[in-house]
């Protein structure tokens, strides 16, 4: 069995062999077609001058970044400073989407090992309960914490009469609506790679790590942690990166007050501005910043390879 | 293999020949949300044996990007607002028709013939007009509400209780209405007052949010909110202790349209339905479901009482409105500037 098994997984069988790497034609096209040459359009568009009302002239321009780094005042004659307004914008993103990260890691790590634990009936049964969530669309449940923390809201007319608090809680349209909603958005993006880690780890480790006195911190710390470290990474990747260009979070919840990059880039494309290579610069700048996270994570991976 | 390819083609050829069938009686439209009853749309559809699809937007900008990226073609009416309309006539967006090809289009209100931004009327007809200003929740504050401070320098009772709409061409005409400087001034300390005055009331408004205006003020979640007449008509059905504002420093004014879109792959149907929304029967029903003022004649007998004779449609006598301007480049790189300080 074992030898028919290896006989199918290699390349070289009988039934696909030739085709060898056909195969991925399909995988490429998709990548080509939906990914590659956006982000190539966008980057070329960043080039470009601005049409006024939305649209390109196809004519070299450096303005876009520009805008984006230096400040000559409201009249755009002034001599050029230092532009924080985009820059602002930019670390506010990042500093939620970090934070997002690591309530979700914080919560998500001890439920993914609580779920990997379970005898595997039950494990599945769990499984299933932190996807239903996601049978229903974003925007929806977007919508629906809204009305669950609104001043008149069920968690404030709850917390009134139980006597807790005698005022509600004014948390619509702040930064902790936002960073609430970016959380529950994205909480099994890190307990669903973590859990597969955590699954397979070989729990015998933890009992011959007991065996040789090590205390259950130091187990977790020289053992467990780095064990289960592709599956925190994966996660924290998948819930950081999103979070950094969300937008409906901080438009519904966020009363829309403060621009978080996602929705910057949207005013460029939807809003009056209509400054399309403006808003193809910022993806660019944002699509960079997302390829450092990636290296970083690249690099950890292949340092622990190397080991 | 044989037998395989055949199916295909048969399968191919059946696809192609059942698209083919609908092509002709085919409508798409490109409209703003929550603004047309869906039984209107089925009774045209039923009518003239039309299949209707229809897409919708929550700008005008947002439409004219959506367009220009590449949606030209695919729709055959859209419905911008007034000063949209000339400047999708200006990018050569907008098809022409003659007055002789629509049979109701005698049925236009006079005062809505001829206007700036369709002379004649040969690419559009009026959908709906209306006001844009403000409703204030009257259990909140009982003050006098006719004065745009109740934005601009909101009394105690609404400080941080204001939705504005998220709608960079409305805010910003307002605002110079209560500064009493024209609509895309180049002066240069108009404009730094302009933006002096957001900058300084930004701690007042709660949120901005033009598809939730209405929702808003229902839920209580703003005690006051910046809003479209019909729309505040709406939400003071749905509950809401609210009034609506005609503020003495002035207010934007505005006139829906439905174009006819170049390239409009159903020109015919297209036609067909700006017709059928000329006859005052069907443009009532629209003002009874939007609550906007239509600008067709003889609707008044279609009306229901309660839109008929609702206080937004009526601004005291005396009080006009603007209509929003569509600024000139240089100008508008200022006002984009002024909207991004304001939200970052």
């Amino acid at each position: 069995m074992a030898g028919l098994l290896k006989k199918t997984n290699s390349p070289n069988n009988a039934v696909y062999g030739g085709l060898g790497g056909w195969l991925m034609l399909p995988a490429w096209a998709v990548i080509g077609i939906f990914l590659v040459l956006p982000v190539l359009m966008m980057l070329v568009y960043s080039f470009l001058t601005k049409e006024f009302r939305g649209g390109v002239i196809w004519e070299f321009s450096m303005a876009a970044y520009d805008q984006f780094f230096f400040d000559r005042g409201l009249f755009g004659d002034d001599p050029p400073v230092i532009e924080w307004t985009y820059i602002t914008i930019f670390w506010r993103s990042i500093w939620q989407a970090a934070l997002a990260t690591f309530f979700c890691l914080i919560i998500g790590f001890p439920t993914a090992w609580f779920i990997a634990t379970r005898a595997g009936k039950n494990r599945s049964v769990w499984l299933f309960l932190i996807t239903i969530p996601y049978w229903v669309n974003l925007l929806i449940r977007t919508i629906s914490m809204k009305f669950l923390i609104r001043d008149t809201g069920p968690l404030n007319e709850w917390l009134i009469a139980s006597g807790l608090i005698s005022e509600p809680i004014h948390m619509i349209n702040t930064n902790f609506a936002v960073q609430l909603g970016l959380f529950y958005s994205y909480l099994p993006f890190m307990v669903l790679p973590i859990y597969a880690s955590v699954e397979r780890y070989n729990f015998a480790l933890s009992e011959a790590a007991a065996d040789l006195y090590a205390s259950r911190w130091t187990t977790l710390r020289r053992i467990i942690l780095p064990t289960v470290r592709p599956g925190i990474i994966a996660g924290c990747i998948l819930v950081f990166v999103p979070s950094l260009g969300a937008f409906l979070a901080p438009d519904l919840l966020g009363g829309a007050k403060n621009f978080m990059i996602g929705s910057l880039i949207e005013e460029q494309f939807k809003g009056n501005a209509g400054n399309w290579p403006f808003g193809a610069a910022a993806s660019m700048i944002l699509l960079s910043m997302v390829l450092i996270v990636l290296t970083f994570y690249a690099r950890a991976q292949g340092k622990e390879g190397a080991r | 293999m044989n037998t395989l390819l055949k199916t295909w083609a048969s399968v191919l050829a059946l696809t192609l020949a059942a698209t083919g069938a609908q092509a002709e009686g085919k409508l798409s439209i490109y409209h703003w949300f929550e603004y047309i009853p869906q039984e209107l749309l089925d009774k045209f559809a039923a009518e003239y044996d039309v299949e209707v699809t229809m897409d919708t937007f929550d700008s005008n900008e947002a439409m004219l990007a959506s367009l220009k990226a590449g949606k030209m073609g695919t729709y055959d009416v859209a419905v911008p607002g007034d000063y949209m309309v000339e400047i999708m006539a200006g990018e050569g967006m907008l098809d022409r028709f003659e007055p002789s090809e629509l049979s109701n289009f005698g049925n236009i209100a006079p005062q809505w013939l001829d206007v700036g931004f369709d002379p004649g009327r040969h690419s559009s007809i009026p959908y709906q007009w209306g006001s844009t200003s403000f409703s204030v929740n009257r259990d909140v504050y009982k003050g006098d509400i006719n004065t745009s401070d109740i934005l601009f320098n909101p009394p105690a009772e609404l400080q941080g209780k204001i939705n504005m709409l998220d709608s960079q061409g409305e805010v910003l005409a307002l605002a110079s209405m209560h500064l009493g400087i024209p609509q895309c001034t180049s002066d240069r300390d108009q404009l730094k007052a302009l933006n002096a005055l957001l900058q300084s009331q930004k701690p007042n408004w709660a949120s901005f949010s033009s598809d939730g205006a209405k929702d808003v003020l229902v839920s209580g979640d703003a005690a006051a909110g910046m809003i479209w007449n019909g729309f505040s008509a709406k939400a003071r059905e749905e509950g809401a202790n609210i009034e609506y504002a005609f503020p003495k420093e002035g207010f934007v004014v505005w006139m829906d349209n439905v174009v006819l879109l170049k390239d409009a792959p159903n020109r015919a149907n297209a036609l067909l339905f700006m017709n059928f929304l000329l006859e005052p029967e069907n443009a009532a029903a629209v003002t009874n479901y939007a609550q906007y003022t239509s600008g067709v004649t003889g609707v008044l007998v279609f009306l229901e009482e309660s839109v008929a004779n609702a206080p937004e449609l009526s601004p005291p006598d005396g009080q006009k409105g603007e209509f929003i301007m569509a600024c000139p480049q240089e100008v508008q790189a200022v006002y984009d500037k002024i909207w991004t300080d304001l939200k970052k």
